[in-house]
């Protein structure tokens, strides 16, 4: 029944969704029917009913359900039951529909600055969107279908997605992609009634800002899980799939600092529509990638390249439409202001060129395997190509962050670059010096990264100086938290690259091996059991010097259902980096006929700074996000006295 | 139509799954070759080495590098580029020599070429034409407002 | 606001290049996938070249191993490269024995196998090889541009590699494979 129900809620949300359109136009064309807000919000309480029906179908472990008996297996922990929901395709695209819904009905029920036109119109956008996602679920991918006779066992998930951390990381990721699916209704809304201008930036800036913290925690954790999950120590492969949650992000980034331009002086509108739609249309993209199997990847789980074509459907009717809206409207819409080469939004402008510059590298990179398939020979793209062009224009684009907070608006004399010029340039020499001492063999890229993240590190808190920090506003201190982040994430990403110690050995039991001035001494190897699975662990006690010995465990899993062997890493995190130890096959015996065991060894330098730094980075989006919505209420406060 | 792709893709993935081999069974139980899984004495080739592995994509797996892959024939790779580096041969050479092989579908640094173009001009025509775009909004005239210059 | 605001942005090409460039970018995605996605299939591209020289031991003891110096004495040939742990090389087994009932002359190159394996693989499946050589680290499957199990190459008299098969060898592709080898015989 459950099933049933659950299936009748997504007919009927479907239905709403119609209607919300349908009400929506009326309502712009000067009926005065109020239905669009209501009918956002009940479609959405209708979706996420749904939704939470397949969950609990899961966790009950309903084999009756098609979807289920495929993907779960009653033998799993409750956590990965529930996992299970969105592990696959069908609920996966249902967790879409649903955080779609959810955002529709979020502006349903708290937008109130938009302009009341924009605003329906934006609704009408939004359902849109949900409406032809309905179908595709409805008519090509229902998660609730039956499956008769049911078994009395299920296939089970993937391994590798049996994690805690991957169990949230998509739900996560989701609610960054489809979180810029407000954004571009914001967009095609404003580009209906043209009503583009600084209320109009302020009303969508908070909704950017949300998807964009869930994006950057949503990326941090998978490069974390790819980190520690693989066993091979890598934390971003430049794979297709990565690709395709990073797209989004740069989008929503340049994004973000347009909107505040727009909101700010007015310049930039176009420009900041034109970022909305490229936005979600790279999220659309994202989730067709990985949907679709239309390239290779690592992290492709619930691949379905029959669905493919439809989903291209979807994407060529919204982001073409989109598009040709702004060819045919956008000149129609006034122009914004101008700005000069010293200023505040000129530092902001080219930190949008140069980010979309890197969005174009990344988008070309990840589609030319397909090219060059076409024109009949097969290619692969990967960090030889993405480091050095990534780096070439991140490199000046930290660069620009170095300055563009020590602008004005609209004019500046530089009096206050001046200012910091002489702490800045030391700072930078003097690192540079420093690696060319230390490590003459460095690299030109982590060590320009270096160098140029002490200069904004130390400028990200320039903002703070002189101002009285408790009455400071909590945007400026987003803005150095995150500033302050990339210079964190930045010295992580060089010193790792540049320092790594690699170590790999067979070795018996009773043998020590070094890595940097650590020393690993193989002391067991023993089985271990699990749930659903059975390993083999190591155990290695581990010194640093003559510090005291500590004990890690790496293991190598095999999974029950369906089979799979895994690597379960070991970490060891010390203040200035991490050490990384993963256990491998038997790598035979030795002469004396005792086993020996491979074992893959990493000293990682400041390794986790990357991480922390992408967690700085959310936390100043967080705090902006914070800052932006709490003057709403005095602001319509002033707004009603008025 | 749909149904005659969808179809083709389903061979084409089944042929995929039957080339590599089944995890289960599809384990040959010989030890893994000789520096697959061990390091050449020489830091300064074993680290040419690590680079290089970095740069070459395993053939089973194919979305990861063979540095990167616990698959046998990355493994063998592996132990091919590190003996060919210890014996001498440069990193580029053993890459032409796998590209002679395998096509530029090996290394994960796409040679330029017809097929690779877009890679390397199209950042560079985004800038430009961005550049372009930036300086036509940038004020013309002197403003009334601005001060005397930096 | 200055004077310049109210005035229409402007209305040129430029606001309908997004839209070309998706559209082409939508045209790109859509043939990738009518033609099946990525490929997951790499090809060899050591073809119309000589066989690379290599002599592997035999994988089974008292039996001929391969050398490639045997390749150019005139008669075309086929190299398999198979495992006694790869399943789809069951599959293609019979379909061996009729290219080798039907006259052809297969080499064998067993990849990462023990000789036990391989002894229990070839009394079940038959021994269709004239020589079987032990491939234990890959070497010769990597120099041959190949990427799989089963894989089978057709060489010609002269010992250069013709064509490469990826995957099983199937029932209808036997008088195919015959056939071209026959046309290589001149």
């Amino acid at each position: 029944m459950i099933a049933e129900l659950g299936h009748a809620m997504l007919w009927i949300a479907a239905g709403l969704a119609l209607l919300q359109i349908v009400a929506g136009i009326f309502e712009l064309r000067g009926r005065h029917i109020v239905a669009a807000r209501p009918l956002a919000i009940a479609q959405g309480v209708l979706t996420m009913i749904a939704f939470l029906l397949l969950i609990w179908l899961f966790v009950r472990s309903d084999m009756s359900v098609d979807l289920i008996a495929r993907n779960s297996h009653s033998d799993k922990p409750l956590i990965y039951r529930i996992s299970g929901t969105w592990g696959n395709h069908e609920g996966s695209m249902l967790l879409w529909l649903t955080i779609l819904g959810f955002a529709g009905a979020m502006v349903g029920l708290f937008e109130k600055r938009l302009d009341a036109r924009t605003l329906t119109a934006t609704l009408v956008a939004q359902a849109s969107l949900a409406l032809g996602f309905f179908t595709f679920l409805l008519l090509v991918s229902n998660p609730f279908k039956r499956l008769v006779p049911a078994p009395p066992q299920g296939l089970g998930l993937n391994p590798l997605l049996q994690d805690p951390g991957l169990a949230f990381h998509p739900p996560t990721l989701y609610l960054g992609y489809v979180g810029l699916s407000v954004a571009f209704s914001f967009a095609v809304g404003a580009m209906i009634t043209r009503d583009v201008g600084p209320a109009f930036a302020r009303a969508m800036r908070p909704w950017v800002l949300l998807s964009w913290i869930f994006l950057t925690i949503g990326i941090v954790a998978g490069s974390y899980w790819a980190y520690y999950e693989l066993g091979w120590g890598g934390w971003w492969f430049w794979d297709p799939v990565e690709n395709a949650s990073l797209m989004p992000w740069i989008a929503a980034t340049a994004l973000l600092h347009s909107v505040s331009v727009t909101a700010t002086r007015d310049a930039l509108r176009t420009w900041t529509l034109m970022l909305a739609v490229v936005g979600f249309s790279m999220s659309m993209l994202g989730t067709f990638i990985v949907r679709s199997g239309l390239l290779t990847s690592v992290h492709s789980f619930a691949v379905d390249p029959e669905r493919g074509l439809y989903i291209l459907g979807l994407l060529a009717f919204y982001i073409g439409g989109a598009l040709l809206l702004f060819g045919l409207r956008v000149g129609a819409v006034a122009e914004s202001q101008r700005f000069n080469w010293m200023s505040r939004e000129a530092a902001l402008v080219l930190n949008n060129l140069l980010l979309s510059v890197i969005l174009v590298i990344v988008l070309v990179g990840t589609m030319s395997p397909i090219v060059a398939e076409a024109l009949g020979s097969q290619i692969s793209v990967g960090p030889p190509y993405y480091n050095p062009w990534t780096a070439a224009f991140a490199l000046p684009l930290v660069a620009v962050m170095v300055l563009g907070p020590l602008l004005r608006w609209r004019q500046d004399d530089g009096a206050k670059v001046r200012k910091w010029a002489p702490l800045l340039i030391g700072a930078i020499v003097i690192t540079i010096v420093l690696c060319l001492i230390f490590a003459p063999g460095m690299g030109i890229l982590p060590l320009l990264g270096l160098a140029l993240a002490v200069g904004v590190g130390i400028v990200s808190l320039a903002p703070l100086v002189g101002r009285n920090l408790r009455r400071t506003p909590l945007p400026v201190w987003g803005m150095v938290f995150a500033h302050f982040g990339v210079a964190v994430a930045l010295v992580g990403m060089a010193t790792e690259s540049a320092f790594i110690k690699e170590r790999l050995a067979a070795v018996r039991v009773g043998e020590t091996v070094e890595v940097a001035n650590w020393r690993v001494r193989l002391t067991d190897v023993r089985p271990v059991v699990g749930p659903n699975w059975t390993a083999v662990e190591a155990v290695l006690d581990v010194q640093r010097g003559n510090s005291d010995v500590e004990t890690m465990r790496p293991q190598a899993r095999t999974f029950n259902q369906p089979q799979t062997e895994t690597n379960e890493a070991a970490l060891k995190t010390v203040w200035n980096g991490q050490l990384y130890a993963v256990l491998g096959q038997s790598a035979g015996r030795d002469e004396q006929g005792r086993e020996r065991w491979q074992l893959r060894l990493w000293w990682k330098p400041l390794v986790w700074f990357i991480w922390a730094g992408g967690g700085l980075i959310a936390l100043g989006g967080l705090l902006s996000l914070i800052g932006r919505i709490q003057p709403l209420r005095t602001f319509r406060g002033n707004k009603a006295a008025a | 139509m749909i149904r005659f792709l969808a179809w083709l893709v389903a061979v084409i993935v089944a042929l995929g799954a039957m080339l590599a081999p089944p995890p289960a069974h599809g384990q040959s139980g010989l030890p893994p070759a000789p520096y697959a899984y061990k390091q050449i004495d020489d830091p300064v080739k074993e680290e040419q080495a690590r680079e290089l592995m970095h740069e070459l994509r395993c053939l089973v797996c194919q979305g990861q590098s063979i540095a990167d892959s616990d698959a046998p024939l990355a493994g063998d790779m592996r132990s091919q580029v590190r003996e060919r580096i210890a014996a001498g041969e440069t990193p580029d050479q053993v890459r032409s020599w796998l590209v002679d092989r395998y096509g530029a579908w090996v290394t994960y640094d796409p040679p330029l070429g017809p097929e690779t173009f877009l890679l390397f001009v199209a950042p560079l025509l985004a800038l430009l034409f961005g550049g372009w775009l930036v300086l036509g909004r940038l004020q013309r005239a002197p403003d009334t407002e601005r001060e005397t210059p930096a | 606001m200055t004077s310049e605001a109210d005035k229409p942005a402007r209305s040129s090409w430029v606001l309908w290049l997004p839209f070309a460039l998706v559209l082409s970018l939508g045209v790109l995605i859509w043939w990738g996938l009518s033609s099946g996605g990525e490929s997951r299939l790499v090809e060899s591209r050591w073809i119309d070249k000589p066989v690379p020289e290599f002599d592997l031991p035999p994988a089974m003891p008292g039996q001929p191993g391969v050398s490639s110096r045997q390749f150019s004495d005139g008669k075309p040939r086929l190299i398999n490269i198979f495992a006694s742990w790869c399943i789809p090389c069951r599959v293609e087994a019979p379909q061996l024995e009729a290219l080798r009932d039907r006259g052809v002359i297969i080499e064998g190159i067993a990849i990462r196998d023990r000789p036990e394996d391989l002894a229990r693989f070839l009394a079940d499946h038959g021994n269709p090889f004239v020589g079987i050589g032990a491939d234990q680290q890959s070497a010769v499957q990597i120099a041959l541009g190949s990427s799989g199990v089963p894989e089978t190459f057709l060489v010609d008299g002269d010992g250069i590699i013709r064509e490469q098969i990826q995957g099983v060898v199937t029932a209808e592709m036997v008088p195919e494979i015959v056939a071209r080898l026959e046309r290589m015989e001149r």
